[in-house]
């Protein structure tokens, strides 16, 4: 049971989306481009890892099993880059606190060939999954408890991406 | 100076919004809808809960920033928004954004630190479902904000006097992409 009486039983975020469209509106559209748009380096397999990594430390059951099994959708078992260990221990400090992240996490992550627009995006989708995570848990929506419901749901997540589904199926 | 070339001179997340637009867009449109929303909380009162996590974020050019824009609207009263931001148990404001605070100040920590409780007690001085919704996501938000501007190093004037001019503009024309394209207010 959700904190609040959101008139839907939809599970995780979909809950307050569908009770607060107005707010949902910006927050898919921000989804959408920061974890699917094309014109980005980081691929959407990447893109998806950091938000899973982020999730998995702010212990968002929900977050972390979409992102998770969505960054395995696209990326099989193929091993994380050196350059995606050094954005993935930037979101990490991220993750901590905006100042957690030194001048060394930037330099390292420089050093295995990271841009500024890789370095910019990475900390942005950390910091939105700080975001996603507190709102997700922060109202008390519920989740499905068994890891293969999102296993399941992750191809036609990638295929219909953030903006244009429904959010009751 | 920023930990990336921004190529520009705006201070705080005005910065890396002129560097990244397209993002930009979304995180301006969500600023509106939750900072300056007139249904239910009132503009003051979502400006405050934002300089709240801001505060307790240690986000400097965040929580002076929104700490202003509250002030705006409080006819200038600017004790009253630092006894907000440092201490709201003991601030003259009404015991519904008391509780919505307090809720606030648990989701700055984590989503999971927010209890029944925390929400009973909101709900037992008038706090609707809707501003309840409106709070934790205000304060998630910040938690957004506060570290896109600190874990990029954005820019932060120290100069507080900086500080009210930007206020007044965004008090006057809202949360767009004017905020990164229009030269400084002075």
């Amino acid at each position: 049971m959700a904190h609040i009486d959101l008139g839907n039983d939809l599970p995780g975020i979909r809950g307050p989306m569908a009770f607060r469209p107005e707010t949902a509106a910006p927050l898919n559209e921000l989804a959408e481009l920061l974890l699917r748009d094309n014109d980005n380096t980081l691929s959407r397999g990447e893109r998806e890892m950091i938000g899973a990594h982020v999730s998995a430390l702010n212990d968002c059951f929900f977050c972390h099993n979409v992102h998770h099994s969505l960054a395995r959708h696209y990326l099989g078992d193929t091993p994380l880059s050196d350059k995606m260990e050094a954005l993935l221990a930037i979101a990490g400090k991220v993750q901590q606190s905006g100042k957690a992240v030194t001048p060394d996490d930037i330099a390292a992550a420089r050093a295995q060939g990271a841009t500024d627009r890789e370095i910019h995006d990475t900390v942005l989708i950390a910091a939105a999954f700080c975001m996603y995570n507190r709102y997700v848990d922060g109202l008390g929506t519920w989740a499905p408890q068994d890891r293969q419901f999102y296993i399941d749901r992750a191809p036609m997540r990638a295929a219909e991406g953030y903006i244009d589904f429904d959010l009751y199926k | 100076m920023p930990y990336i070339e921004v190529n520009n001179d705006f201070p705080g997340i005005r910065g890396l919004m002129a560097f990244r637009p397209e993002a930009a867009r979304p995180l301006g449109a969500l600023a509106n809808i939750l900072l300056r929303d007139t249904e239910g909380l009132s503009p003051a009162e979502r400006e405050l809960i934002a300089t709240r996590v801001s505060y307790l974020n240690d986000c400097f050019y965040c929580h002076n920033s929104h700490g202003e824009i509250a002030c705006v609207y409080l006819d200038g009263d600017r004790e009253l928004v630092d006894q907000v931001r440092k201490d709201p148990r003991q601030a003259p404001i009404s015991g519904k954004l008391k509780a919505l605070l307090n809720i606030a100040g648990k989701v700055q920590k984590s989503g999971k630190a927010v209890l029944p409780e925390d929400i009973a007690a909101a709900r037992a001085e008038g706090a609707t479902d809707r501003e309840i919704h409106d709070t934790v996501l205000i304060a998630a938000a910040f938690c957004l904000f506060n570290r896109y501007v600190d874990g990029l190093g954005a820019t932060t004037p120290t100069d507080l006097s900086t500080y009210p001019p930007r206020a007044r503009q965004i008090a006057e024309t809202g949360y767009g992409n004017h905020i990164f394209s229009s030269p400084q207010p002075h």
